[in-house]
């Protein structure tokens, strides 16, 4: 929930710049180690997106994959694997897939 | 219908693309910026331990200031009903404070910086601590989430918990620096549970699988441990407080308290 409330609260400073624009889509990108549940996210989403003045918005969640590399040789270490490069024996870092990110809105703005 | 001048004209409006790329995490990351570099003014260690419900983590504080006096050490305990775990650490001769969290099961930057706030004897510990514990509320999954500030992650797991718990909740140990395998002394009773194997796991979800084992209510290998709070005291002694900075330094000119004592 209160991911939500930081998702809105990222929302309301990016309609600054728009008083009077109708926020029809957000996405958001969530990362496979983010340690957020993409479900309970939308549940969360749905009930605060009335109270927080945005009853019409569309949530669209973007699965990303963790990513696993070499931090000497680059070589992609797989998924259940020990976090150690076949290839060289050096050790993986995360690359992608722990963080949750406000990517994109579109927004419905008056056309004067 | 245009609802600007009401002359029944059909609203004309257009789509606006808006691209934003921010962290959710963002506003907590600012705030954990600003605890860790008030932890570094002050010189003070600063450990988050995180760990199940049960895992022995308010034990190991126990055991720990059993072993180092309990003169250096302060703390906050996370918990969402009771006071418990923080009144277990004053007794055992820490400084600490309780964060009863109510519905949320985890702590965050501001909940701690609240709490440094608000708790004066806590606050004015941490100018003459050597190690600031914040012992997060009991859950694997969303204390794993939150920067607190601290130095390093510490996580407690259970010889009860079963070997497969860090395939289980990856997020939390992959965001460990240690792991604190507690309550060895009931491994006899425990045929199923190989601490090879919970190495093994370990080493599938942890950049630098490290961890040590020990029984904190038996006083059993605690040696292993206070070998690496050392360790991590001694980087920061390495380093020597850092001075205040701008954004500190206008912060306490707006009257928040002073930089060189406790936290605000």
């Amino acid at each position: 929930m209160s991911l939500v409330d930081a998702l809105f609260d990222q929302v309301d400073r990016a309609l600054e710049p728009h008083p009077q624009a109708r926020l029809c889509h957000v996405r958001v990108r969530i990362g496979e180690l983010a340690g957020v549940e993409p479900e309970l996210f939308r549940t969360a989403f749905e009930g605060l997106r009335q109270e927080r003045r945005y009853p019409g918005a569309a949530l669209e969640l973007v699965w990303q994959e963790a990513l696993w590399r070499c931090l000497l040789c680059q070589t992609t270490v797989d998924h259940g694997d020990f976090l150690q490069c076949p290839a060289c024996g050096g050790a993986a870092q995360l690359c992608q897939g722990d963080g949750i990110y406000l990517d994109h809105l579109e927004l419905e703005v008056p056309d004067v | 219908m245009c609802d600007v001048c009401g002359c029944g004209d059909p609203a004309r409006t257009k789509l606006v693309q808006v691209d934003v790329g921010a962290s959710l995490l963002s506003k907590n990351d600012r705030d954990a910026l600003v605890l860790r570099q008030r932890f570094r003014e002050l010189g003070i260690t600063a450990l988050n331990l995180m760990g199940s419900p049960g895992s022995g983590k308010t034990a190991l504080l126990e055991a720990t200031a059993r072993a180092l006096g309990g003169q250096r050490l302060s703390a906050v305990s996370g918990d969402l009903a009771t006071t418990h775990d923080a009144d277990r650490l004053t007794r055992a001769g820490l400084t600490s404070a309780p964060i009863t969290t109510g519905t949320a099961c985890h702590l965050d930057a501001a909940m701690v910086g609240r709490a440094l706030q608000d708790h004066p004897l806590l606050g004015e510990s941490m100018g003459h601590s050597d190690y600031f514990f914040i012992e997060n509320v009991g859950n694997l999954v969303c204390p794993a989430i939150y920067d607190l500030g601290q130095q390093a992650n510490v996580v407690a797991l259970a010889v009860t918990e079963g070997v497969d718990k860090p395939l289980k909740y990856p997020v939390m140990f992959k965001n460990a620096d240690l792991v604190v395998l507690t309550k060895t002394d009931l491994l006899p009773y425990l045929p199923d549970i190989s601490v090879a194997a919970i190495l093994d796991n370990l080493a599938r979800v942890m950049p630098k699988p490290r961890m040590i084992q020990l029984a904190a209510t038996r006083d059993q290998g605690l040696q292993e441990w206070l070998a690496w709070l050392q360790e991590q005291r001694d980087q920061v002694l390495a380093v020597g407080p850092a001075k205040p900075t701008a954004e500190l330094l206008r912060r306490a000119s707006r009257g928040l308290r002073p930089v060189a004592k406790g936290i605000g």
